[in-house]
């Protein structure tokens, strides 16, 4: 599929900052699943735009901005040719080693009803996926999708106990899970272009990846239930929602901060060549 | 259990190198040294070196003791310690650069890969990375416990920031005043030249961009900070800034310091903040103590983190089982100074040993420091001992043991007059571009309370001045 993004992220301050320091994981990787045909990022304003490569192996671009800064804008717009390939990402950049993804972290710790959780679920489950998978269908089912409750700093366990959350909190639960069985596994964030034709979206998507043996890193996508497919954009890898966050930002002085996104993903008016 | 005694009491032979100052303590007036204790104390009010107590509500600022009764080492004791020292943070270093670029300690079976990479002290951003000099561990604080006249254990190693030193230096400085006649009875190394040593170490570890006169601050998290003290007093020896992570801002990857004369770039930050802390876009979001940005000037080698960033995996108690192992890996020799036998609880027959003999066992969490959540089984009540036994079953790879150890002891003020206190010592070790350099002694630090084998300051330890004669 032939997927284009359309990604503003505009920040208005009452108070004008004196300095702006963002790092932005919003570019993507290809490999065998996903082609990147074009991709640009842009700011507004005047300001140095530095791209390097973080510990996981994604491309982060360092903004840095002196001020008066009122408001900025950054500015995505991306064509990405992807295939489906069930789930399984194969020639990506993979620098850590996979151990390091069976670390918990504040936000994936498992408390003591996840664990009970999954071992529920995937009792008598005897292959990795088999495991995945029921944890997959299990935490889509248990955890309903609500924005209302949760915020970037809820935890796994937090969200779990209510059984509600967003994409990055039924992320945080299949971390935990799965971590806890012993199988490695870590955050991604990306972008999904929506089965139901809906294509403005308030904010990018999450899921997971499992190491499953004999495969390698196969994607999960617990807020749909589903093995990500050749609808999903994949775009940064980390422990947990920090490690992968798209923006991560400091300002110098200034206040009245304010946030605004708009993203738009949809397949592409001109279709590939097959 | 029988302790050895540094002085040599209870066996009626005083050791060679206590003898004069057992002399000196038989012959002087009990009154003169009531009054120099109360000088003694009078002295570390006045300069106002505390220490915050987490977890005591009533006085967070609290005193440490000190014991004017001097610990001695003696010159031949302490060449071997030097030489076992060098070789164990030679082997930290080595270690650092090996799990952070080839891995090949781990690809050689020294030490379980889970062990690393499962650590959070393990920083990924590390993973490839060059620090500037390939040195990780500038500052490293090595504890070495005593249990007879030939043998030294390490009990552990701090490669995050250790702290202390100050101590060291005060206790010095104290003692010299109060005890004039002592210092000129003995031959006793000096240690007011680990300032200069430190700044030394510093200033070689610039990064090779650097200028020629290196611009070292002192990053602290602030006044609330238990080591605050410290840090401002170490400042104030070395000649440099003391900042905060508000005082520094990065541009282009380069640090400033901001200045009533304009910014000023860093060259090299003696950081007594944790990794965590450093950086508010890289590490944890909520911390005011960092300069956001530090992390990518690090990463392009434009200044210098003392400590590297990511050492904090050679403090892991799981970790420092395996230093015989990776010293003999990384240096060919057999390690100079011994390990504390250890049963890893992540490993089910140790585990299972462990639970069976809690009583006579010493357990501690593998990323605890400062004498939390430790058990000492002889002294631990029934109930602690269940309490550990649960949190064991619950996480056994949170946690080693160690057998009990007989630490030696050193007479010291006791309420009832001079009587054996468990002691240990903890040598500051730098490592520089230029070499190794290691002040002669370290910080004593004695466990007050009779029997007590625990003495961190965080729970009621006190110290001593430390003393290497001279041969």
């Amino acid at each position: 599929m032939r997927i284009e993004v359309f990604h503003d992220t505009v920040y208005t301050y009452a108070t004008p900052a004196r300095a702006v320091t963002q790092i932005l994981r919003l570019t993507p990787r290809a490999h065998d699943g996903q082609f990147i045909a074009k991709w640009r990022l842009d700011i507004d304003v005047d300001g140095r735009l530095h791209r390097e490569e973080d510990g996981f192996g994604n491309i982060v671009h360092r903004l840095s901005v002196d001020g008066p800064i009122g408001r900025l804008a950054v500015q995505v717009r991306g064509v990405v040719e992807t295939t489906d390939t069930n789930g399984v990402i194969r020639g990506g950049t993979e620098p850590v080693p996979e151990g390091v993804y069976l670390r918990d972290t504040d936000l994936t710790r498992p408390d003591e009803a996840i664990l009970r959780f999954s071992r529920d679920v995937t009792a008598g489950a005897t292959q990795p996926l088999e495991v995945a998978h029921r944890l997959l269908v299990a935490i889509h089912r248990e955890v309903v999708f609500d924005v209302v409750p949760t915020h970037s700093a809820t935890t796994a366990a937090e969200s779990f106990a209510m059984r509600r959350g967003v994409c990055q909190d039924l992320t945080h639960i299949f971390l935990a899970c799965a971590r806890s069985l012993g199988m490695p596994a870590r955050y991604v964030s990306g972008y999904f272009k929506r089965v139901d034709g809906v294509v403005d979206q308030d904010a990018g998507h999450a899921w997971a990846e499992a190491m499953i043996e004999g495969l390698g890193w196969v994607g999960f996508d617990p807020a749909n239930g589903i093995s990500p497919s050749d609808a999903h954009v994949r775009v940064a890898v980390g422990l947990d929602y920090l490690g992968a966050a798209p923006v991560r930002g400091s300002r110098f002085g200034g206040g009245g901060e304010e946030l605004s996104v708009s993203l738009t993903v949809d397949q592409s008016a001109r279709q590939s060549q097959s | 259990m029988a302790a050895f005694d540094e002085m040599g009491l209870g066996n009626g032979a005083v050791r060679p190198a206590y003898r004069a100052l057992k002399a000196w303590l038989d012959s002087a007036p009990s009154e003169l040294l009531d009054l120099r204790r109360s000088q003694a104390e009078h002295f570390f009010r006045r300069v106002g070196i505390t220490f915050a107590v987490y977890g005591d509500t009533q006085d967070t600022e609290r005193l440490i003791p000190f014991d004017i009764i001097p610990r001695i080492i003696t010159a031949g004791e302490w060449a071997i310690l030097r030489k076992g020292l060098e070789q164990r943070v030679n082997a930290l270093n080595a270690f650092l650069r090996d799990v952070y670029g080839p891995r090949e300690c781990i690809r050689a079976g020294i030490i379980p890969a889970e062990l690393v990479d499962r650590n959070p002290f393990y920083r990924v951003e590390m993973i490839g990375r060059k620090v500037p000099h390939d040195i990780y561990v500038h500052i490293s604080g090595i504890d070495i416990v005593r249990v007879d006249a030939d043998t030294f254990y390490v009990l552990e190693d701090n490669a995050r920031t250790p702290s202390g030193v100050s101590y060291m230096l005060e206790n010095r400085e104290v003692m010299m005043r109060l005890f004039p006649e002592l210092f000129a009875e003995h031959r006793i190394a000096p240690v007011d030249n680990y300032p200069d040593a430190l700044l030394a170490t510093l200033r070689s570890v610039a990064p090779e961009a650097g200028r020629r006169n290196p611009n070292v601050v002192l990053l602290t998290p602030g006044q609330y900070n238990s080591a605050f003290y410290e840090h401002s007093f170490l400042a104030d020896k070395l000649g440099v800034e003391l900042v905060e992570g508000s005082d520094l801002y990065v541009r282009d990857d380069v640090v400033y310091m901001r200045t009533t004369e304009g910014p000023q770039r860093v060259d090299v930050i003696y950081r007594r903040i944790d990794d965590d802390f450093l950086d508010p876009l890289t590490f944890r979001p909520d911390s005011a103590l960092g300069v956001p940005g530090l992390m990518n000037a690090y990463l392009a080698g434009n200044v210098t983190l003392a400590n590297a960033v990511g050492t904090g995996v050679c403090d892991d108690k799981a970790v420092y089982s395996y230093m015989p192992e990776i010293v003999k890996f990384f240096s060919g020799e057999e390690p100079i100074l011994k390990n504390v036998p250890t049963w890893r609880c992540r490993e089910p027959e140790a585990l299972s040993y462990v639970l069976d003999h809690l009583p006579e066992l010493v357990v501690k969490e593998v990323n605890g420091s400062g004498g939390y959540g430790m058990l000492v089984g002889p002294h631990a009540t029934q109930q602690q001992i269940q309490s550990f036994r649960k949190k064991l079953k619950h996480d056994p790879a949170g946690f080693i043991a160690q057998p009990t150890l007989a630490l030696s002891t050193c007479p010291t003020f006791a309420a009832s007059g001079i009587a054996p206190r468990h002691v240990d010592l903890r040598p500051f070790v730098l490592s520089g571009a230029d070499g190794i350099r290691c002040v002669p002694g370290g910080l004593t630090r004695v466990a007050l309370k009779e029997g007590s084998l625990v003495v961190n300051s965080s729970q009621g330890g006190g110290t001593k001045d430390t003393w290497v004669l001279d041969a």
